[in-house]
């Protein structure tokens, strides 16, 4: 248990404080530096001309901007809760029942999305949609990628939920049924509440993934559903403007307050 | 419903339990157990790890099912029902506390489930929150009390529903020792004051032998003894129980006589004395002879009836422990009481000579 005394201090050894810095560095000043020039007065991305905050009012009244950001919140939105919902089921299903043939390979298949390249998935879920659409005549518009996105962000939100599952003292429900709990009731009263800093982590993985998917939603987007990281995508490809850092620190300045908020449910419910 | 006929608060008839793990073999945990546990009695299950006794408890609660055999609670076969039909409550190891409930929610819980009215919920729990003596802390997450607290808790909640019968699984094992012996008053006054059968299951022949009406001793998944503590410490049945309850001598020898019902055993230590026939069987042959560490004093050399040399001498406050090595080679110990006159006792390597108490020897069923 004692992990102070065990074996190597790695913080002491020679270099660990200059490797740290380097990758914290290489990390976030880009970062650092997109977000201040978000703030330039000038026209040029990278030509600093005094402090305004003249840029978050073109791109907050930018018509693409705007269309962009409801598609990508509409299509997230969606994923979650599709995702997370089927996760958690799936997620129960392996840890709580008596252990079924084929459980592992179902594990693994469910986990496999996460090792293939998401190119590969992206080409497979353009060519499925082709193929729909022209056997069957099939297109759900923007569906289509909420349909896609639903299904890669299940092992994302499925992780942390089976984490929590297992780790999860079994007695707790021998002790609700035990108590005249019905499997129902154990499951409402204990396991569920139990469970919500998991199915929160979860949720909040499955958000983080689809709204910054691009890969995927770039090859199955058609005309109309552009979402955020396809508009800043396309930005880049013209003469740069500060309004894109403004984008970007807009976008940023939400992930942040999101995660703080995900982790502060998951630290009250522990 | 016939109670005054099934006067059995829990009857198992026959019962095993087999567990088969993927690819693996199976493995018996209940091998044809059959015992009776009468209402309103301290039972306790005590053995070894793996001997079954918490597999016995988990098919009385309804978290496992037998493989076959019946379970009666007063009367009524129970083997098959599950866990939250069963008026049965248990108290767990780690006491299973619910942590996102506070101590009252927890007590509540089961009330609850039930359907109570919310008046008799809140009355109960209170009564349940003065009997485990708790009422200040009702409001607090389980999470911040003591162990010894939680323990209670644990009690109270198991207690609410008034089971008519509380199975407890080593309930005390976490706790340290003085808390232990508290706790072991504690349950044996909520026993007497609630009036429920308890089934309590432990590896401690020490708990067992203080808190019991009854013991059911078990190895290997069979039942080898039941009876009180007196008979089970007095007149063990079998070598296991001989050896698992108390400390105890074995000495080798065959019966040389049977007058008047009373062997007569010529031990190979040398002498030849008296004991107890085994219940329901007259031995015959080579037999082993029990006898207690206490039911034998230490004599000067050539008195008393076994001669040996004293191998070792342990100190232990109360009471010291010689071991004495007899004649054939077996080493038999005594154990005399610290009375202070005895402070200039015989040292290792002394000869010395042991006195049998009367009527102490037990010849095992073997």
């Amino acid at each position: 248990m004692n992990k102070v005394n065990a074996s190597v201090d790695i913080k002491t050894q020679p270099g660990f404080k200059a490797v740290a810095i380097l990758c914290l560095a290489m990390l976030y000043t880009p970062i650092l530096v997109l977000i201040i020039f978000a703030f330039n007065a000038g026209n040029l991305m990278m030509h600093w001309e005094g402090v305004s905050l003249r840029w978050f009012g073109v791109a907050l009244a930018n018509q693409d901007f705007q269309s962009a950001a409801r598609n990508t919140f509409m299509i997230s939105i969606v994923a979650t809760l599709v995702s997370t919902v089927t996760a958690t089921l799936a997620a129960i299903g392996m840890t709580r029942v008596k252990a079924w043939p084929g459980m592992r390979m179902a594990f693994m298949i469910i986990n496999l999305p996460l090792m293939v390249p998401e190119i590969i998935t992206a080409v497979a879920t353009l060519s499925f949609f082709a193929l729909l659409a022209k056997g069957l005549g099939l297109n759900f518009g923007i569906g289509n990628i909420m349909l896609a996105h639903c299904v890669f962000c299940i092992p994302f939100a499925f992780m942390p939920i089976r984490a929590r599952l297992e780790d999860m003292d079994l007695t707790l429900e021998n002790a609700a049924a035990d108590l005249y709990a019905t499997p129902w009731q154990a499951f409402r009263r204990v396991t569920f509440p139990l469970l919500v800093p998991g199915i929160a982590s979860g949720a909040a993985l499955a958000f983080i993934v689809s709204f910054d998917d691009f890969t995927i939603t770039q090859l199955v987007a058609g005309p109309g559903q552009t979402t955020l990281p396809l508009y800043i995508w396309d930005q880049t490809r013209r003469p740069m403007t500060p309004e894109i850092n403004a984008i970007s620190a807009v976008l940023l300045l939400f992930s942040i307050s999101f995660i703080i908020i995900s982790f502060l449910i998951a630290r009250k419910r522990k | 419903m016939g109670l005054a006929d099934n006067k059995a608060a829990i009857a198992a008839q026959n019962v095993s339990k087999v567990f088969r793990g993927a690819g693996q073999e199976a493995v018996a945990a209940l091998d044809n157990v059959s015992l009776t546990i009468n209402q309103n009695e301290f039972f306790t299950l005590l053995g070894p790890s793996g001997c079954g006794k918490t597999t016995l408890l988990r098919l009385i609660a309804g978290f496992e099912f037998p493989t076959d055999g019946h379970i009666y609670l007063y009367g009524e076969d129970i083997a098959l029902l599950p866990a939250y039909k069963r008026p049965v409550n248990t108290v767990f190891q780690n006491y299973a506390l619910f942590p996102h409930m506070t101590v009252a929610q927890n007590i509540a819980f089961g009330l609850e489930m039930l359907g109570k009215p919310k008046a008799e919920i809140d009355a109960r729990v209170l009564a349940m929150l003065k009997l485990v003596r708790m009422e200040e802390l009702s409001g607090r997450k389980t999470s911040q009390i003591s162990g010894g607290q939680q323990q209670r808790v644990a009690l109270a909640r198991a207690l609410a529903p008034k089971p008519k019968v509380l199975l407890l699984d080593e309930p005390l094992s976490a706790l340290d020792y003085k808390l232990r012996k508290e706790m072991q008053i504690e349950l044996k006054r909520l026993q007497t004051e609630t009036g429920i059968t308890f089934i309590f299951v432990t590896h401690d022949q020490e708990e067992a032998l203080t808190m019991s009406d009854r013991i059911a001793v078990m190895s290997k998944g069979k039942v080898l003894q039941v009876g009180t503590p007196h008979e089970i410490y007095d007149h063990p049945a079998e070598r296991f129980v001989a050896n698992f309850i108390g400390e105890t001598n074995f000495l080798k020898g065959e019966i040389v006589s049977s007058a008047k019902g009373v062997p007569r055993v010529k031990l190979e230590a040398g002498p030849t004395i008296s004991a107890d026939a085994p219940r329901g069987g007259q031995p015959a042959g080579k037999v082993t002879v029990v006898l207690r560490p206490e039911q034998a004093t230490l004599v000067p050399a050539g008195k008393g009836e076994l001669q040996g040399v004293v191998d070792n001498v342990v100190f232990f406050g109360t009471d010291t422990h010689f071991h004495v090595r007899l004649a054939d080679g077996s080493m038999f110990m005594t154990r005399q009481q610290n009375s202070g006159a005895n402070a200039g006792g015989p040292k290792a390597g002394d000869k010395a000579g042991i006195q049998l108490a009367a009527n102490a020897a037990r010849i095992l069923k073997d």
